[in-house]
């Protein structure tokens, strides 16, 4: 049962990140890339998350963590370059 | 995998399965909805709401798997659901800075424009 | 004395239950490790936060954490029918809403809960920091969302933060 849940977990979050590398490329604007580029790394850090039930470890939880953080940052700057035109005033 | 207690285990496959699909849904909303404003809209709702209840499977899955409690991954729920308003709001305000087009339905109720904007 | 050395103990407590949760164990050297960093890490920041606030009513508080978790799954299924129904006209709208409460935290804390929440995110906050510029998905009735947002949440909090 849950070998089956997460099997269909792991396609519907490939299925959402091949979405979001469409939103991605096709764009139009910056701002769209910057959010398609926000959702691709939540949605990574969902499929670590699954990775990790899989092979039973919880060595996936630090990287997970860690995207999470550098993801928000690197949201936060990219925004504030579209804002400002520069990222460290 | 290990195998679960029968309640642990259909509890974990819910939660998972129900996040796989709001996760997906917000990523259809990315590429569905009309204009960037919108679009905002379904990846800080729909993918955070996603991505707990995976986490939510997660806790659940390793602690009926382990003796004890496993909460540490309540950390990244905490964390992201505490950032997510933070980076739409960032992106909602270099939308309206760089005045990106909104579709023509949108109706603008703002007295004065100039007063929500750091331009001197 | 005590307030010297002891500056912000909710700051310690959230360090400490951080800390646990971060190792995924408790065993008394980690706890001891724990209490260490608890103390010296407000003694060696606290001089920065200057925006410490007090919770007034902090079961409302809880209260509000709950109403607002249920909150949160049902405007993901609002939202989540929104992007599924096929051709829906949605009807977006900017709009402000005008604010009652004052204090640079209660702010954040409705502004992350109008994002998070029913549909609305919250796009900027006006220059005198009196109104916030709100963008909905679909809403047909602007005055009944403001109506909706300042009883479900700023009374709220209001009553929490009492600002």
């Amino acid at each position: 049962m849950l070998t089956i849940a997460v099997q269909i977990a792991f396609a519907l979050f490939c299925l959402a990140l091949l979405l979001n590398v469409w939103r991605l490329f096709h764009g139009p604007d910056l701002a769209d890339r910057i959010l398609a580029l926000d959702t691709i790394y939540i949605n990574s850090l969902a499929l670590l998350i699954l990775l990790g039930i899989w092979h039973h470890t919880t060595a996936y939880f630090e990287a997970a963590l860690l995207i999470a953080m550098l993801g928000f940052i690197g949201t936060v700057a990219a925004a504030k370059f579209l804002l400002r035109g520069d990222i460290i005033e | 995998m290990e195998t679960l207690p029968a309640w642990a285990e259909w509890l974990a496959s819910a939660l998972i399965l129900i996040g796989a699909i709001f996760g997906l849904i917000g990523s259809v909303g990315l590429v569905r909805l009309p204009d960037f404003m919108a679009r905002l809209h379904a990846p800080t709702k729909n993918t955070t709401l996603g991505v707990g209840g995976v986490i939510l499977g997660s806790i659940v899955y390793f602690s009926a798997s382990q003796q004890g409690l496993s909460l540490h991954e309540l950390l990244i729920a905490i964390f992201l659901f505490l950032t997510a308003p933070i980076s739409a709001h960032l992106l909602a305000k270099a939308g309206l800075h760089l005045e990106l087009k909104r579709v023509s339905r949108t109706r603008d109720y703002r007295d004065r424009p100039e007063q929500y904007s750091d331009r001197d | 004395m005590l307030n010297k050395i002891f500056p912000a103990p909710r700051l310690s407590l959230f360090l400490l239950v951080f800390w646990l949760l971060l190792q995924n164990s408790i065993s008394s050297g980690l706890v001891v490790l724990g209490a260490v960093l608890a103390l010296l890490i407000p003694l060696y920041t606290h001089r920065g936060r200057d925006f410490a606030t007090k919770i007034h009513r902090p079961l409302k508080a809880v209260e509000y954490f709950l109403v607002l978790l249920v909150d949160i799954i049902l405007s993901n299924f609002n939202i989540a029918a929104i992007i599924l129904l096929p051709r829906r006209r949605i009807q977006p709208a900017l709009f402000e809403y005008p604010l009652e409460i004052t204090g640079e935290v209660p702010i954040t804390v409705l502004a992350s809960t109008i994002s998070l929440t029913p549909g609305t995110i919250t796009a900027e906050i006006r220059r005198d920091g009196r109104a916030l510029l709100i963008h909905a998905l679909n809403v047909a009735d602007h005055e009944a969302m403001i109506q909706q947002i300042k009883t479900r949440y700023e009374m709220r909090l209001k009553e929490i933060f009492k600002c």
